[in-house]
Formats: structure tokens, sequence, C-alpha cells
């Protein structure tokens, strides 16, 4: 059973969502994975006004109106603008078919500001996911680190938080979210280095480790074949490949009445 | 019966690998249905006794190798007497091809010598295998930042030199479009899958290049060796374009010698 964390409308030609889901979902039937969460439309906006997040969010909604069986959507919300972004998760999540919220590079999560969108994620048992990276030639003003999400994540030990990425260089990024029990990576979204899932296994456990791809600029080959060729237990690739995200998911999608 | 052009052996500097034991490694290569591999080393990257270097890859591919392996050795043109090496490489070890890491070696594809090796690899007839880059440049070792090879004078270097048989290593995202319609269709020039990306990742790459210019390379042990091979599931190549890619190409590459 996959259950796939991270996936976007891209690397597929069609005009609409609803004709780049379809192609995306051929990819996904031939490489077994049965939910794929979306979260972001087009074109990229990496410092989104509410207007342009909205616009975003309402493109997942419509992608996975067809596909409320097989695709998830996380709302795509900029720490920049809480209030405006709380709505959004009222209306995306609360009120709407959503299930998690994305936060990307506009803002870093280790600032309080954002600790009202955690919150309300928490009690909405929403998935948060964070990305995070480790450039070494330097993030960008608003990339949050793993070290950014441990601090997050130390203010709010009863939610469940992403670091995805973990980080780009999972060498670091893996002990810097260590020591937060709140925290599950995501491995998705970085070149198929060899080693990482082991190491994420043997320091953080498996059941804190999530598959995810980050198509279409990723391909399903490269992300799956972490899990695949990694030199840990068939019982651990099962937690990484699927069932960690449907035990993260059960309480929302449950609430909403999704089948799973 | 798959050809994979793109291996290492011995240690990756920064960090173990789960597969940097050669016996291992081909074992796991064995179980995958991998037949033969085109091994550099990953001390060709740094050591500066490049001599050494092959030798012990050449003994390391007839002792644990299995008869999968074999050695494509390191040359660097900025050591002295590099000539040597090529010659070596060629007549003591018997290889097919060499690897060349210009900018972990610090020289530019328009720099005199580039022009040089090439020269000089033709009277030895090796193959040259490009090495644009080893990792991500986001994740290096921040006293060892090592740019990726910069690609702006190669569709003149290999207009100078269409006797060379060059192979593009990790080059997905490396070459701009650009550049890429310029040297596709050019005979001498083939690129491995190693770093395809997006999804349907082949199904777009034999867009821009000919399937016959394609060679399936893993970057195993450093990338895990399933995220070459699942590439053909996940795109629909049907079996002329599958075996051209895993095999055939690269015995025809071989054959040309
Ligand atoms: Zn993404």
């Amino acid at each position: 059973m996959i259950w796939d964390l991270h996936g976007h409308f891209s690397g597929v030609d069609g005009a609409t969502v609803d004709e780049r889901i379809a192609k995306l979902m051929e990819y996904a039937d031939r490489m077994g994975v049965e939910r794929q969460v979306f979260f972001m439309g087009w074109p990229w906006s990496q410092d989104p006004t509410p207007e342009e997040f909205r616009k975003q969010n309402d493109q997942v909604l419509q992608a996975i109106s067809h596909w409320h069986d097989r695709a998830f959507g996380f709302a795509y919300l900029n720490g920049k603008y809480p209030a405006e972004s709380l709505a959004e998760l009222e209306r995306c999540v609360a009120d709407g078919p959503m299930v998690g919220v994305k936060l990307w590079v506009s803002f870093k999560c280790s600032d309080q500001k954002i600790d009202p969108i955690i919150e309300r994620c928490g009690e909405l048992k929403a998935a948060i996911y964070q990305h995070t990276w480790l450039k070494v030639q330097g993030n960008r003003p608003g990339e949050s680190t793993p070290a950014d999400l441990a601090i997050l994540a130390r203010r709010h030990p009863d939610v469940s938080i992403i670091c995805g990425h973990t980080g780009g260089d999972w060498t670091r990024g893996i002990r810097a979210v260590r020591a937060e029990p709140n925290v599950s990576i995501g491995i998705g979204g970085s070149e198929p280095t060899a080693g990482f899932v082991e190491m994420a296994v043997r320091e953080l456990g498996a059941e804190r480790v999530i598959y995810g791809s980050d198509i279409g600029g990723r391909s399903y080959a490269s992300q799956l074949a972490k899990v695949y060729g990694a030199d840990i237990s068939e019982a651990d690739k099962e937690l990484i490949l699927g069932l960690n995200l449907k035990r993260m998911l059960t309480p929302i999608l449950n609430a909403k009445g999704v089948k799973r | 019966m798959i050809t994979d052009i793109n291996i290492n052996l011995s240690q990756w500097p920064f960090r173990r690998l789960p597969l940097d034991e050669t016996s291992k490694f081909v074992a796991r290569l064995q179980q995958n249905g991998i037949t033969q591999a085109w091994a550099g080393s990953f001390d060709g990257v740094l050591h500066r006794d490049v001599a050494e270097v092959n030798a012990r890859l050449a003994a390391e591919c007839r002792l644990h190798g299995e008869g999968v392996l074999i050695p494509s050795g390191t040359v660097n043109p900025m050591l002295p007497d590099w000539r040597d090496d090529v010659r070596r490489c060629h007549e003591q070890h018997g290889m097919r091809s060499i690897r060349i890491n210009p900018n972990y070696h610090g020289y530019k594809l328009d720099d005199p010598v580039c022009d040089q090796l090439f020269q000089h690899v033709v009277t030895h007839k090796l193959i040259v295998q490009l090495v644009l880059k080893m990792e991500d440049v986001r994740t290096h070792f921040p006293l060892m930042m090592v740019p990726t090879v910069d690609m702006t004078s190669l569709p003149d270097l290999i207009q100078r030199h269409p006797d060379v048989r060059l192979i593009l290593m990790n080059n997905y995202s490396t070459l701009r479009s650009e550049t890429l319609s310029k040297i596709a269709q050019k005979e001498n020039v083939y690129f491995d899958i190693s770093h395809a990306e997006q999804v349907g990742a082949l199904e777009k790459m034999t867009n821009s290049v000919p399937y016959t210019k394609l060679l399936f390379g893993s970057h195993a042990p450093f990338f895990y060796l399933e995220a070459a091979l699942l590439k053909f599931k996940e795109s629909e190549l049907g079996e002329t374009m599958t075996h051209a890619i895993q095999f055939g190409n690269a015995e025809r590459l071989l054959n040309e010698q």
C-alpha cells in the first residue's frame, strides 16, 4: 500500500488541473501509488498573497473533486498573513475537503506569528507539511531549516508536524529533529542518495519516516527507490510507504467521512 | 540483461554508502539483472596518485567483479605526465573508457588542456565519460563546494573533436535545453539516464534525445540502484527502446572501437 505525501500539478501537459491530474494518476497507477496528496497550483509563487494562495487552493479543490477516493489536498498558506491564512484554513480544511496544510519558503516557521495556524491545525487534526532545506550556499530569507522546525515543534508538543525534504541534507536534517517526537520527516523531493532511509530508521524509528515524491518535478521512480532500495525490514518499508501517513490522516479522514 | 555504465567502487569521501563494498555491491547488481557495469573509482575524484587508483580499480574488478565489472579509469589532465595515465588505462589495464571530472580537477571545457586530452584519447581509442557533477551542489561539504561543470563551451568542444566518443554522465538539469538541442543529434555523444527526473522521466528524455543515444546509468552506490531501474516501470517505452537503453546502445558503443 503506497500513500504519497507530496505532489504538484507539474511535469505533465494540460491546460486545466483536471487534465493534469488525470495524466499524473496514470503514472501513479503504474507505480502502485494508491493515494496521492497534492498541494499548490500554478504558476509557482514562493511568497503568495492571500489572493494567490486562495487561487492555488481553488485549483487543488477542483482537481481533487473528481478524485476524492484517490487524491487528498493540503491547503497552501503563508505565515506572513496569519489572519487570511486562518480564514483559508477554515474554508479549505474545516469547512472543505482538504486534510492538511503546506507551508513553503516565505516565512520562517520558528517565528511565533505562525502559532495560531499550527494550533488550529492541531484542533482539526490536519497534517502540517513544512518545507525545510539546509542549502550550503544559504537558504532564501524566509526558508526554514530543520532546526527552525524543531523550535516550532517544541512550542507545540501535541501537534504532529512533518519536516519536508528532511532539510535536503538529511545527514544534518535527521539529527536536527531527532529529539522532537512529534516531528516526522518527509523523504521526498531530493536526489535518491543511498543511506538516507537507513539513517532515518536508525535515528528516528520507521514510524517517523513518511514517503512522498514531489511529482511532477521529481519522478516516482527516484523517490520510491529510497524506500525500495533501503536496507531495512519489509515491515518498516510498509510503514514508510503508506501506513504512517494513513495513521496520521485517519482521524481527519474519519471526521470527513472519507473511505480509506 | 542490463549494462550499467555509471557505477563507482571504493568509498565516497564524505560518508559511507550502504553498498560501498565491492562484493556486496556486485551481488546486488546481479540480483537486479545488471550483467555488465562500467566502474569508476570514487578515489579518482580527489586522489592525486591516479595511477595507483586505476591499478587498484582494475585489480578490484578482476578479483571481485564476478565478470560483471569493467574498469573505467580516471584521467586528470592537470597532473604532470597525465598522458601516461591514459596509456596505462589502455595498454596495462585494457580499459575501454576513462572518467574525467573537470570541476573537481580544476579545468574548464574550453581550456587548451581539455583539447589536448581529447586529442590524446583518440589515439588510444578510449570512450570519455564526462562526469558533470557527483552530488547535489546544495548538499556539498561547506569547505569543498565544487560547482557543476560549466557546459557553455561543450557544443564547441564536441564540434572540434568529432572522433571522441563522449558520454555525459549525471547530466539531467545541468544541460540547458539550448545546449542539449545543439548536441543531442551529434553522432558521437551519449547521455546516461541516472539523473533523469519528472514524472515519466524517460518518456520526456526520449523526446529530447534520440533513444539510440541514451545509456542505462545508475550512479550507484551513491544513488539507490532502484532509482534507475524503476524509471522503466514509470515510463512506457516499449521493448525496442528499453532494450536499446538498457543494453544495445552500450554494446554498440563498445563495438565501435
Ligand atoms: Zn514540492
